[in-house]
């Protein structure tokens, strides 16, 4: 069987009630900015628009909208295809009921986050962001050399600040738990 | 006309890996008169992780538009991502009472308070567009680059989503290329030209993104583009640095070099390839001097 066919085949298999988790759509109504899920009426704008979706066989908005609205949390959130959007933000402008799908994926990582699911490179962001205050650690030997460039020196991060706004917004809660 | 002066926020990406665009982008802006003050602290504006904790990443850009009002100064960025993501806060915070309390209340414990409608944020070729304007930059050039054909490439985050950005039409973005025609060089339409580079999700999964990345360059490369220029380091990142490892998968040979806008901008006013960096791109953008001189 090609990889297409078992993929129509996985498309077809049943959902199951008991799999659904109904209170999951009121979950995700409640985060600011994803409001508007339930007007999804599944057109396809947003992946036939989605440039990721051009060039993968897994990741498609549409089918994550449907996921949502269904309920059907736990396959999600252990989704390798809900950590492929780009936040090109090009659905967001083409939805025609102005649901801001790019947002719902977010709200949706940020929750699989919580229930510990983070792939490597976003704890590695976060954590040079902690240590810091830059997204990516800059070596000393680049820090000098902007002098000889001509340039200003790096403004320093008030790493101080940083922890405690990581601590109030609880950034590290589930990974600490996880742990 | 407004005045020349911004709070320069550099984001990660540039200082990390990509001072080309620094160090041109600061040569053509004190040419053209505009003023850059420094960060007097930083941290990142949250984007990357946004997906991590939304929270985290409004607090994040928060804090930096809270610097900027306490200095009174528009902040300028070279990065479409710190652009969009500090432009985005700011609006939804102005408009939105209970997201304002909401992360104000986070912000107290830093004694800090974003106060709102006394700054705003903007990307260098905004700033360039709405500040500096056309004409003044017609003017700063020298040497126009006649009979150099390119083509030009966003950054999303520039564009998109319409009703946070506002700048230019996202469905047909012109702006960018009346600032590349304003250096005498030709800018060319290619297809999918407003479609992202895939840089974000490099970390998750580096197949599609180099795909997509490398179905732009032939995209570029199919209508004769001698150069593709951008505005955003993590493009730049996707096109230049990441060019020979697309040519390796796609086994196609693309050889397209990638300046920043203030490069060729640069060009056109008179720098130096050495004043404006352009020794440090990855793909050889030599050949390109040749046409334009």
């Amino acid at each position: 069987m090609s990889e297409k066919q078992a993929n129509s085949t996985r498309l077809r298999r049943v959902i199951k009630m008991g799999d659904l988790d109904p209170a999951f759509k009121r979950e995700i109504r409640e985060i600011p900015g994803v409001e508007k899920i339930n007007l999804c009426f599944q057109c396809g704008t947003c992946t036939a628009d989605c440039p990721i979706a051009r060039f993968s066989e897994i990741y498609s908005p549409r089918k994550i909208m449907r996921m949502t609205q269904l309920g059907m949390k736990k396959k999600l959130l252990s989704s390798e295809s809900l950590w492929l959007c780009a936040a090109c933000f090009t659905c967001v402008d083409h939805c025609p009921q102005g649901v801001d799908i790019a947002g719902v994926v977010r709200a949706l990582r940020n929750i699989a986050v919580r229930e510990g699911i983070i792939p490597d490179v976003f704890k590695e962001l976060t954590d040079n962001i902690l240590k810091t205050g830059y997204a990516y650690k800059i070596p000393e030997l680049r820090k000098k050399k902007r002098t000889e460039k001509g340039l200003p020196p790096l403004p320093e991060a008030n790493l101080e600040d940083v922890s405690k706004l990581f601590d109030v917004v609880a950034v590290f809660k589930a990974k600490q738990e996880e742990e | 006309m407004a005045e020349l002066k911004y709070l320069m926020f550099l984001g990660c990406v540039i200082p990390y890996r990509i001072s080309s665009y620094e160090i041109s982008a600061r040569k053509v802006l004190e040419r053209l008169g505009v003023e850059l003050v420094e960060m007097p602290e930083f941290n990142c504006c949250g984007l990357p992780i946004d997906s991590v904790a939304h929270d985290a990443m409004l607090v994040l850009a928060a804090r930096n538009l809270c610097l900027a009002e306490e200095k009174n100064l528009n902040i300028l960025t070279l990065c479409t991502g710190c652009a969009g993501t500090l432009r985005k806060v700011n609006k939804s915070l102005e408009a939105d009472k209970k997201l304002k309390e909401h992360v104000n209340g986070h912000l107290k414990e830093i004694g800090m308070e974003f106060k709102g409608g006394k700054i705003v944020v903007k990307h260098l070729i905004q700033a360039l567009i709405e500040d500096v304007s056309l004409e003044k930059i017609k003017d700063a050039v020298v040497k126009p680059l006649t009979g150099l054909k390119v083509a030009e490439h966003n950054g999303c985050h520039i564009l998109r989503p319409a009703k946070y950005i506002g700048f230019d039409d996202p469905e047909n973005p012109v702006l960018l290329k009346r600032l590349i025609e304003a250096t005498g060089a030709e800018c060319l339409d290619y297809m999918y030209e407003t479609d992202c580079c895939g840089a974000p999700i490099i970390g998750v999964n580096d197949k599609i993104p180099l795909y997509l990345a490398g179905d732009k360059l032939r995209n570029v490369k199919s209508v004769d583009a001698q150069a593709l220029i951008t505005v955003c380091p993590f493009c730049h990142m996707m096109f230049d640095i990441n060019q020979p490892r697309i040519e390796r998968l796609l086994e196609e040979e693309f050889g397209i070099p990638v300046l920043h806008y203030p490069q060729l901008l640069g060009l056109a006013m008179g720098f130096t390839p050495q004043e404006l960096a352009l020794e440090e791109l990855r793909v050889d953008a030599t050949k390109l001097l040749n046409v334009s001189q």
